[in-house]
Order: structure tokens, then sequence, then C-alpha cells
């Protein structure tokens, strides 16, 4: 079966969840040996790991003919693409381009991140996406995210083969229901033109259902999960020292601080934690639009000695902060998935998160609240911190838990979809 | 020929409130009075008063033939005194027909058979008492806790001179034996084991209104008749249950009330008859000694500790809730007992599993068990720093150092005021005149009684050994004068 998709992000150079997800859906789908998958991307690094499917670059692509050399292509694209590749691709260029801003090779320059002009970027990808529906032959869209929506209709239109968009995440979590109109009408769009709708979580799915008015029966909730740690994080985790022997307890959450990730309620548990005792400390890693509103609201509760923001972490930084941290939480208002505490998890860190968010439909060896419930927050942080024994069974039960959920289970699970909504 | 033994339990446990940790030190009221009040007038609606109306109806149409037994624990008793006496009344009315005995159980509802033998002891005769005052009986077959039962809670048993024991017939302590014999603890053969039937209860507990059962519906008729074509060997039958089964596990719509209703006449009709576990203890011989190493309950499939004791968070707040139990017993404040009592039942660990139960797994007000386990947390370390807080200088090792002297020296005092009595004895024996034995009664009771204040001024001052010893010291010196001048 072959596969091609749309994507936005991909490790090593990612910006959120986004990126992770992709890699796991299709490493999880390419252990299955008749799989072949073409991934479409903004803007390869040329670092990716190809080894399992094929990448082509939107910004290597063609949409106005230049008439340029095999040897200056071969110097251009260099670790890129193969220059046949690109040939190819030139002999499927649809329609006059040439008002469009190109390069010498006839190709638009993605920045592959989310700059102010995404507008621009996601029609330009529509567009760069024509020429590669005409090239490639496939059996399958699957389109991730909302960016890549209008690709993936334009793809379904050109070669008339089913579209499984994947939805990672809606602007109802990200806008806490206040929706850009214009970003909800690319959504809903994709979401009609789709054979199958794939949602990260049952909480995601009712969201798709409810407010952009889908047919349950084409929606289907396709958890996440998480790639087992690599040698080198699992040393640096394996650094940590015992809990019984740390005196001083760090509570840890990491991610972007902003609206979505309820930032507010984690200082104000916190303020509620250090009332009674002083040897937790806090840490709000990330950075984002409410970081200076969260340094402010932790020095007016007077933990300001005791809160601390370390900044963005990427990398093997994060699992650093999963070292040296002893509970994790994630507070978030309206949360698609969460990957991270499945991650935290992973690094034998107890997780406290929100009923609110998608993970915790999946995990049951860790503490769920309400994100607005900062008493039951606190109370948790607080036995965790306090309690030995509390706090061992749940790291030990809960990276147990987590070992169980992989993405070649995930895999199999798409490819029966797939195959159900290939031969509808 | 056959015998059915059964036995009711009622016991509701003291619901615990949202106590957040930063209540610990400012909150020392730990109970939710609503949901107390509310959860016993249910079931004392839904369940205890039509089931116990049944049993007196079925006691006064087969006078002297229906029999079954009924224990409360302490924590019931109180909250049916407060919210629903009319389930004590019905109760009375029941034990005036005399069809029913009453058993023994650890007042707590507690697991301090595990922990702390001495503790149980007197948690045991203290609730012996409150049966003896609400309905004049007092208990001569004991069941403990959840039905948890292991060798050396029958030796202990045994000691407090109690005849017969429910336990459960677990399939893997009984192996190829059959729970229809009397069975005797393998460590004291006085003490008599009645094992439960664990299918048998069941049908009527869990599976009666299943109806994915292939048995459903299940008449008197049908249920009488496998009993009847049990081997002629198997002589007694035991059904054990909550009370609760009738009402509450099985609704009232399923017509449980009904079957149990029709089931004495059923039975009569194959010659089965109904005995209390008392009754069975005299009239059964043991048929052999059962050895049980790790304690068993009437819980799940697995019949062992796992509902309360299965994960760590469970043995970490049992731990830690009987390594203060000396504390609370040298302290002897009633309303630390109070809370004692309320935060061993069972219930509250029960709340804290993780096993995925067989029988819907009730969480209280807790959404999961860590919720559970955080909160009772949170209560316990309030309570321990109570308790702690009133001898703050004194470590747990020194004192049960102390209250260990102390219930030696009530030992050797006992097996002394013995000795005089025999010495007594023989004395009046040799002399015998009829002026001496008049006077010399009154002697023997005084010397204990002198012993006994001293002994609690000891335990409650808790002063450093060698002052508690030399108090204790004295009235043995009395009583030895004394023995001397006679």
């Amino acid at each position: 079966m072959k596969v091609l998709m749309f994507g936005w992000e991909f490790p090593p150079h990612i910006l959120g969840g986004l990126g992770t997800a992709s890699y796991g859906i299709t490493k999880g789908l390419s252990l299955q040996p008749d799989m072949d998958i073409t991934f479409c991307l903004p803007r390869p690094w040329g670092d990716e790991d190809k080894s399992f499917m094929n990448i082509i670059g939107m910004s290597e692509t063609p949409i106005v003919w230049r008439d340029v050399s095999y040897d200056y292509v071969k110097q251009r694209l260099e670790g890129k693409m193969a220059p046949e590749q690109y040939f190819a691709l030139r002999d499927n260029i649809y329609a006059d381009f040439t008002y469009r801003l190109t390069d010498d090779l006839g190709c638009i320059q993605f920045s592959g991140k989310y700059p102010d002009n995404l507008q621009d970027e996601i029609n330009n990808y529509s567009i760069v996406a024509g020429v590669i529906a005409r090239q490639q032959d496939f059996d399958l869209i699957h389109a991730h995210d909302w960016l890549t929506y209008p690709a993936g209709i334009h793809a379904k239109n050109v070669s008339g083969r089913p579209l499984v968009i994947h939805v990672h995440a809606t602007d109802f979590d990200r806008s806490r229901g206040n929706v850009n109109p214009t970003v909800y009408g690319i959504e809903k769009d994709g979401m009609d033109h789709a054979d199958c709708i794939m949602c990260v979580s049952e909480l995601t799915r009712q969201t798709v259902i409810n407010h952009y008015h889908q047919d349950p029966a084409k929606c289907i909730a396709m958890h996440n999960a998480v790639y087992p740690l690599s040698q080198e994080v699992q040393d640096i985790v394996k650094e940590r020292r015992p809990f019984r022997e740390r005196r001083e307890k760090v509570v840890t959450f990491l991610g972007r601080i902003t609206m979505q990730k309820g930032p507010e309620y984690f200082v104000e548990a916190a303020a509620l934690v250090l009332k009674r005792t002083r040897n937790i400390r806090f840490c709000m890693a990330g950075s984002g639009d409410m970081m200076n509103d969260m340094i402010e609201l932790a020095a007016a509760r007077g933990i300001a000695d005791r809160f601390h923001f370390p900044g963005f972490m990427k990398g093997k930084q994060v699992y650093e902060a999963f070292r040296d941290s002893d509970v994790y939480v994630m507070p978030s208002v309206s949360e698609p998935f969460g990957i991270s505490p499945l991650e935290a998890m992973q690094c034998g860190v107890p997780s406290i998160i929100s009923k609110q968010s998608g993970c915790a439909e999946i995990l049951d060896k860790c503490i769920k609240t309400d994100y607005w419930d900062i008493d039951a927050m606190a109370d948790a942080m607080y036995a965790l911190c306090t309690n030995d024994a509390y706090h061992e069974y749940l790291a030990d039960e809960g990276r147990k838990e987590v070992d169980q959920i992989t993405w070649q289970k995930v895999g199999e699970r798409i490819r029966r979809c797939y195959d159900q909504v290939i031969n509808r | 020929m056959k015998t059915v033994c059964l036995y009711f339990e009622i016991h509701q446990n003291i619901h615990l409130k949202r106590y957040r940790f930063f209540d610990i030190g400012t909150d020392h009221y730990y109970y939710d009075d609503y949901e107390n009040e509310r959860s016993i007038t249910e079931t004392a609606e839904k369940s205890y008063v039509p089931a116990l109306e049944a049993l007196i109806d079925m006691a006064k149409k087969h006078p002297g033939y229906f029999k079954c037994a009924i224990s409360l624990s302490g924590t019931a008793i109180e909250l049916l005194e407060s919210y629903a006496p009319q389930v004590l009344e019905l109760l009375g009315e029941l034990n005036d027909t005399g069809c029913v005995e009453f058993l023994a159980e650890p007042y707590s509802h507690g697991f301090s058979s595990l922990k702390n033998p001495d503790y149980f002891r007197e948690e045991v005769s203290r609730l012996c008492k409150k049966v003896k005052a609400l309905f004049g009986q007092t208990p001569k077959v004991f069941r403990n806790s959840c039905l948890v039962y292991d060798d050396e809670i029958g030796e202990t048993v045994a000691s407090m001179g109690f005849k017969g024991m429910l336990a459960e017939g677990a399939k893997h302590v009984l192996g190829w034996k059959s729970p229809h014999f009397v069975y005797n603890c393998c460590r004291n053969p006085k003490l008599k084991l009645l094992l439960r039937d664990h299918a048998l209860s069941e049908d009527i507990s869990f599976r009666f209104n299943d109806s994915s059962w292939s048995e459903y519906p299940l008449f008197a008729d049908t249920y009488a008749s496998w009993i009847s074509e049990l081997p002629e060997e198997d002589q007694v039958i035991n059904i054990f249950m909550e009370l609760c089964a009738l009402g509450i596990f099985q609704p009232l719509s399923s017509n449980i009330l009904e079957f149990m209703k029709a089931l004495p006449k059923q039975l009569k009709q194959r010659g089965i008859t109904f005995s209390t576990p008392s009754e069975i203890c005299a009239k059964v011989k043991s048929s052999g000694d059962l050895v049980v190493e790790y304690p068993t309950s009437w819980v799940d499939e697995e019949c062992d500790m796992s509902p309360w004791l299965g994960n760590q968070m469970q043995r970490e707040a049992c731990e830690k809730l009987y390594s203060i139990t000396e504390r609370v017993r040298a302290i002897r404040d009633r309303r630390l007992q109070q809370d004692f009592d309320y935060l061993q039942a069972s219930n509250n660990l029960r709340f804290m599993s993780t096993k995925p139960s067989s029988y819907g797994g009730y969480r209280g007000i807790y959404d999961s068990p860590y919720d559970a386990f955080t909160n009772y947390m949170n209560i316990l370390g309030d309570f321990t720093a109570r308790v702690n807080n009133l001898y703050p200088d004194m470590d747990n090792e020194e004192i049960n150092a102390l209250t260990t002297t102390i219930a030696n020296m009530e030992r050797e005092l006992e097996l002394k005021d013995k000795e005089l009595q025999k010495l007594r004895a023989t004395l009046a024996r040799q002399n015998g005149t009829a002026l001496q034995p008049e006077a010399e009664p009154a002697k023997p009771k005084a010397a204990p009684k002198k012993a006994k204040p001293a002994t609690k001024k000891a335990t409650t001052a808790a002063k450093p050994k060698k002052a508690a010893t030399a108090k204790a010291k004295k009235p043995q010196g009395k009583a030895k004068a004394a023995t001397a001048k006679a």
C-alpha cells in the first residue's frame, strides 16, 4: 500500500507535538512490510531519518518550468532530492505560476515554521501538492493537521484517491472557544472533504462531531503513543538520585506557556503547596505569550524564590529536566492529546494531568484532576512529594503502563482504518 | 442430616470527607456527615428494614426451625443508633423470636488482627460489651472483618475463649477438601472453623439478579434441591453474606426477599435444618486441622488480602496507621480512640485498590485510588500529629517498651492473684472453720482493685520504667502481706 502523507514538522527540527506525532505514526506504519510512505514536508533540513520512508521537500518541488541542467540540479539539491525526482516533478507542472515568487529552480521557498504569513504558506503548500499528487502514484492520502488539509483536498481532487485527515488539534483547543473564523473555515473544509477523520482522542473526536458537525461514523479516535527511550536518554535518566535521598523535591510544568496549557493554575497550586512546606521547588519550563504574566503572578503570590522559569527546552534538555523532576504536572485547559506526560512517565516521573486532556483517556497510573481544581492539584503534588511509597508506586506502575503504549500498535490500528477506507 | 447456617453481616463505614493537606493541623474533624446520613438511611430503607422484616416473618412462620446469625461492626452500630434506630429495634424484635445468634467481630472493622493482637483483643471485647448491652447475648462465636483468617488469628481468637470462628472456604486453602465440614484451627483444636460455601453464598449475594447467569432466574426450590443433592456426608452448608446483599446488591425488585421467604419451606420439605454457628460448634465434630498460612478473606475470586493490601499505597497506609496503635492505646483519650476506630475501617483501604475488581469497584467520594490515598494520608497525617503531640519527647520504641512492661506486670499480677486464691482456698479447707470463709472473700477482691488504679496511673502518666514498676510492685507487696496475715 502506498500512502502520500502531508505534514508540517518532522524531527529533529520540531516546534511542538505535531512533529513527534508525525514521526511516530510514520515509523509505526512503516513496520508493516507492504507499507510505502511518501512524506511531504514544507522544508526538509536534510538530516531527517529517511530510512523508512521517502521525503519530498515542498521547497524543492518546481511549480514553474525552468530550463536547468542535470549537474546544476544535482549540485543545488545535494542531500535533499535526487535530480531524477526533480525532473519527474517538473514534468507534472499543471498551470502557469510564473506570477508567483519562485527561485532559480522554479520552487517556492517555505519557512517550515509558523510565520505571520501562514495563510500564504498554506496556499503555496497546496499549489505544490498539486504537482506532487500528479507525479506520485499512491492509494491513499493522509494529511496531518489543518495546515495541510487544503493540500490533501487538492491531491484528492487530482487523483481521486480517498483522503484521511489526522486531527492533532482543533482551533477550539488553541483558543479556549474563541475560534479564528479563517482557521475554522480551513479545518471544516478539510473535514467535509475527508473520507475518514482520525482524532487523537475521544475528546477531540467529540469536538469534531459537535463543533464541526461531522458524521460520527467517519470520526475515529486514534490515540498517540510514545517511542521507547533511546540509550542516550536512558543514560541521562539513570543519573537521577533515588527519590528518598532527594531532600528538595522539584515539581515541573513543561510546555508552551499559553492559555491552552493552563499555566496560571499551576502557579496557584504551587502557592498553596508552598504555604505548608518549603522544601519543594517549582519549575515552569517553556516559553509563550503568557510567560511574563506568570512571572508576575508568581511574584504577586510571594513564591518567586521557589518558582523558576528556565525557558524553552529542546532535545536532551527535556530529558534532563525530567531527570531532575519528582512530579510532572500538565494542567491543560484543553489538550487534544498531550504526549509530554507519557514521556515524563517513561522517565519514571509520576504525572498529574487534567481530566480535560486526551491522554487521560488511555492513562490509569497517574493522577487526574480538573484543570480548575487547584486544591486537588496542590493536594496531589504535596502527597507525591511527601510520601515515598506513593511516589515509588506511581513511578514504577506508570513506567510499566506507558511501555505498553507503542506506535506499532497505533500503526496497526491506522492500517485497519486505511483498509476500510480503500475498500469502501 | 444436612444443616444450613445462614449468617448476615451488618457493616457500614464512617465516610471520610474531602480533606486537603492544608487542612492538616487546623481541622480535626474528618467525617462527611451528609454522606454518612445519606448512605445509612438509604441502606436502611432499601435493605436492612425490609430484609430484617422478612427474617422476622420467616422466624414467626417457622418457630424453632428457622435460625440465623448476625454480626454488627461497631461503626455500623453507631451509625444505626444516630440515623436509623428503627433497624436496631427490628434487630431487637428478631432477637426476641430467639432465632438469631449474634457473633463477635472487631469494633472498627479493621485489620488489627493482622497487625496488633493486643489491640485486637481489646477491640473485640469492646464490641462484645456493646452487643451484650443491646441484645443481652454474649457472643460465643467470632467472625473477623471481611472474614479474614489465618493460623495466627485463629490462635488469638481461641485464646480469647471463643468456641468457633467463621472463615472463607477458599479453594487454595481447602484444595480437595470440602467446605461442608467443620474444621479446627491447626494451632488450637478447641477453635472450630465454619467455612463459607463460596458458590452457594454468591449465587444469592452476587448472581441472583444477573440475567446473563445460566441459572437465572433462580427459585427457592432449585436452590434447595442443589443443597439436598450434595453428597450424604456433607453436613454443614454455610451461607454467609452481607445483609445489604438483600436489597442493595440484589435490588428488591429482583424479588430476592420472596426467594428468601420461600427458602425455609423448601429446605424443610427436603429434610434440611437450620442451625446457628454455636449450635454447629457444639454438635458437629471437627474433621481435622486446617492450615492457613496466609490470610484469606471472602472478597473476590482470589479470596486473599489483595482488595485491601494489594498495592504499595494500601500497604503503606495500613502500616502507617497501625504504627501508632500503642500510642493511641496508651493515651486513652476518647476522641482519639474514636477517630482511630473510624480510620481503621477496611473500606478506607479498599477505596485505594487498583485491582480490576469483579464487583464494580465502588469508591465513595473518590474518583480514583490515588485520590483516595492522598485524602486518607492527609487525614492520617493530622491524626498522627495529634497523637504524637501528646507525648512529643517520647519515641515509639520507648512507648512500646513501657507498654510491654505494663502488660507483663498485669499478667504477673493476675497470676499472683490466682495463686493467692488457691492458697486461700487450701487454707480455708485446712482450717475448716465457718467464720473465716465469710471474712476471706472480701480480701482477694480488694487486692486486684487496688492494683488496677495503680497500673492505670502508670499507663496514663507513662513515666519512666522504674517508676511504673515501682508503683506496680506496691500492691503486690500488699497482697503478699495479706496472704501472710491470712
